[in-house]
């Protein structure tokens, strides 16, 4: 296959050398690294040799199991109850914890459970937090990217105007990209925070102190709301500008045809505007999809995965095991199954937004 | 021919004449960077040391404390440390069992009179020693327990866990404060473990088997621990202390300003609770059961495995051991002095001093951490168990997890040389 790529095009790809070498050494290379690290035990600091391990790592992290439970009985034979009314069931750790019977459950926990009739059938994980964090994780991308999308191109609209004083709101929008993630979380954990935090203070003086002060980030079921808020809030304006660079290669002429045709500002932008935008689109949807799924530095500053790992996630996740428990081998199986997901996510993303001929 | 041999031959050996007439350098490291104070004495010391004899020149390289460890260890793996290092106590192990260190050639007597927490131990020989302790203690004040009407504890007659819990009741009771007990939950990392340990050490229990160092099954989830996980839930689930979301700016001011009763903090926080309230206490750790107990080993000197002079880093850290330098850095940052010596020469730990009431309860109280190099696993893990038991976790499978954790790390490296 003899390209224009690589036929006499010496000085394009010295151009390309000190890019491209970069990429090989840090990103490439490592990678095959992780692939080969994640079928051993090898740790980031010990006097053992490293061993090869087969999948041991994956199935640590992906073992599940499921068990079938009916409800304790007194002995009339009528169900036991709990406090709350609901059936008492026979606890998990009788069954996970060292029992010959079920061998294949050892070393698992409750992942969540669901009841048919009396009995419950509980799902266990071998890595109940590594499922939290997958789970976390898609959940933030679901919402992220279409509502960080749709937002970033409604900004784009805003300031795509001839209007005095533009680039003030185009500055305004932009700032959050510029500074540092890590300090964006930390004034987001003021803001956020129970002890007279902002956000709080003035959810309860516009609503004349009927709101009750929420623990946004200390409670489960806020606390990854709370981030994916801030999360988009931070990110959107680069994806303003993408938009809005979409945005100006749009022919003026075509505004004009469509205005001396009479057609109402909902019409020009779903048949002019939204055709134009149709590959800033896809670059858009995949670079949010990419970035969500690489979500790290919020979670390690505001929360550490907690409260009740309601907010780990993949790369927290892989950092906290590579790093902090010295688990490098765990760590790059967690990157590789990091990179089957997103990559499984971008091919089907590409496949969606083709150019249908 | 001849002559060049001899010639070259004369200028080697007036090379190495005149190495040998020099100082060789020594390198050190050291976690304490961008604290003005603490650069001083060290410097100090090493300017001292350096003038003192002929053999050796100590020449320092200052890290900040949060990079400290991963910029060993990367240099580890680079085959770069240097000749002297700062190690964390409980860290040592790890590195010991790494290759990173070698025991410190150090005569016995030298340390005879340190405090017990003072001194890594790793395999039955000295890795390293520190020229100081910390210690943790219930901080509050006289007036507090008055107006409550509870006993004040003593070294010889601490609080029994009844006794703490009431307390906790009188002062919820009593509704002059936002929480009866701050344990300091904002403190994430190395506190948990420091300082929450010896809680579950005074139940009975522990983070890991120390016997064997092979499990933590029965230690982290036994009776004793289960006990203890309860009581522990109980202080945030009754509202007794702020949890894991508490602010840090809180844990910092929040006994100064008057909104927690009780604070469980280190004798570094010590001189801002004496400045603010003259009648502030410091009150030795409850007794659950099983002894009160509180944590100990800060940072502490040590040489590394690939330093060809072993003999000058333990001639420096021997040098570095005088009462004056251990009294130099009391004063001076806070710290609890290794030895009984120099904590009279200090101003807060002499005897009838303010802050001399720490180096009691660390006479007395101290328990190292486990000593085992996968204590900094262990210590991540039992973190998180704390938290989320705080926050509502069930408590069994909580310490079940804990427990499953540690004893698939401590498998996976082989039992980590026990």
């Amino acid at each position: 296959m003899a390209t224009k790529l690589t036929q006499s095009n010496g000085a394009g790809w010295a151009f390309a050398l000190p890019g491209f070498g970069l990429m090989v050494v840090f990103i490439i290379l490592p990678f095959f690294f992780a692939f080969a690290l994640s079928f051993t035990n090898q740790r980031l600091i010990s006097p053992n040799p490293t061993a090869y391990v087969g999948a041991a790592n994956y199935r640590q992290l992906l073992g599940v199991g499921t068990i079938t439970l009916d409800p304790l009985r007194d002995d009339a034979g009528a169900v036991q109850r709990a406090a709350d009314g609901s059936p008492a069931y026979p606890r998990l750790r009788e069954f996970t914890r060292a029992n010959p019977d079920y061998p294949q459950l050892d070393g698992m926990r409750e992942w969540f459970s669901f009841g048919r009739g009396e009995s419950r059938t509980f799902v266990l994980a071998r890595d109940v937090v590594f499922m939290k964090a997958i789970v976390n994780t898609v959940i933030f991308v679901l919402v992220v990217a279409p509502l960080q999308g749709a937002l970033a191109l409604g900004l784009a609209l805003l300031i795509n105007q001839r209007l005095r004083g533009i680039n003030l709101f185009r500055a305004i929008y932009f700032m959050p990209v510029v500074v540092s993630i890590v300090v964006v979380s930390l004034l987001w954990r003021f803001i956020y925070s129970a002890d007279g935090g902002l956000l709080n203070n003035m959810l309860t003086g516009l609503s004349f102190g009927l709101f009750t002060p929420v623990d946004w980030l200390g409670t489960p079921s806020t606390a990854l709301g709370s981030i994916i808020a801030m999360s988009i809030w931070q990110a959107v304006g680069f994806h303003m500008v993408i938009w809005l660079s979409g945005l100006q290669t749009i022919s003026p002429t075509l505004y004009e045809a469509a205005s001396i045709e009479g057609a109402t500002k909902w019409q020009t932008f779903r048949y002019v505007t939204w055709p134009g935008l149709r590959n800033t689109a896809v670059l858009v949807l995949i670079v949010i999809t990419m970035q969500a799924f690489a979500l790290f530095a919020q979670i390690d500053v505001m929360t550490k995965g907690g409260p009740l790992d309601s907010t780990q996630t993949i790369v927290f996740q892989a950092v906290d095991r590579g790093y902090g428990k010295q688990d490098i081998s765990g760590g790059s199986a967690i990157s590789v199954i990091l990179f089957c997901i997103v990559l499984t996510i971008s091919l089907i993303q590409r496949y969606l937004t083709r150019e249908r001929t | 021919m001849k002559t060049m041999q001899i010639l070259s031959g004369a200028a080697l050996a007036a090379l190495l004449g005149s190495t040998a007439m020099a100082q060789t350098e020594l390198t050190m490291w050291y976690h304490g960077a961008g604290n003005q104070v603490e650069a001083d004495i060290i410097n100090q010391i090493i300017a001292d040391f350096n003038a003192s004899q002929s053999d050796w020149a100590v020449r320092i390289e200052s890290f900040p404390q949060i990079a400290y460890n991963d910029s060993v260890v990367a240099a580890a793996l680079a085959g770069n440390l240097p000749d002297i290092l700062d190690v964390d106590g409980p860290v040592m192990p790890n590195w010991a069992w790494a290759g990173y260190m070698q025991p410190l050639p150090l005569d016995a007597a030298v340390i005879a009179d340190f405090l017990p927490g003072t001194k890594g131990y790793w395999d039955g020989q000295l890795y390293s020693i520190g020229l100081w302790d910390a210690a943790v203690a219930l901080v509050t004040r006289q007036s507090t327990l008055d107006a409550l009407g509870l006993r004040r504890p003593t070294l010889d007659a601490p609080w029994t866990g009844d006794e703490f819990m009431a307390a906790l009741d009188a002062a919820k009771a009593s509704g002059d404060y936002e929480y009866a007990f701050d344990a300091g939950m904002a403190w994430t990392g190395e506190w948990y473990p420091y300082a929450f340990s010896p809680f579950l050490q005074s139940f009975g229990g522990d983070i890991v088997d120390r016997t064997t160092y092979a499990t933590a099954e029965g230690a982290l989830n036994g009776e004793a621990a289960m006990a203890f996980g309860e009581w522990w839930q109980g202080l945030f689930a009754n509202g007794y202390a702020p949890g894991t979301s508490q602010d840090p700016a809180a844990r910092d001011n929040g006994f100064i300003e008057g909104r927690y009763a009780f604070s469980w903090n280190g004798n570094w926080a010590a001189l801002g609770a004496l400045n603010t309230f003259e009648d502030t206490l410091f009150l030795p750790a409850p007794d659950f059961g099983n002894g009160p107990v509180i944590g100990a080993a800060s940072w502490q000197f040590g040489v590394s495995a690939t330093s060809a002079h072993p003999d000058g880093a333990a001639a420096f850290i021997e040098f570095a051991l005088q009462d004056e330098y251990l009294a130099a850095f009391s004063n001076g940052i806070g710290l609890i002095p290794a030895t009984a010596t120099a904590a009279a020469m200090t101003e807060n730990y002499a005897p009838g001093g303010p802050m001399a009431v720490f180096f009691d309860l660390t006479a007395a109280q101290a328990l190292v951490r486990p000593v085992t190099p996968g204590y900094v696993v262990q210590a991540k893990v039992f973190e998180k168990a704390l938290a989320d038991i705080a926050n509502g976790a069930d408590v069994a499978d909580a310490l079940d997890a804990a427990v499953d954790e540690i004893n698939t790390d401590i498998t996976r490296n082989g039992g980590y040389g026990h």
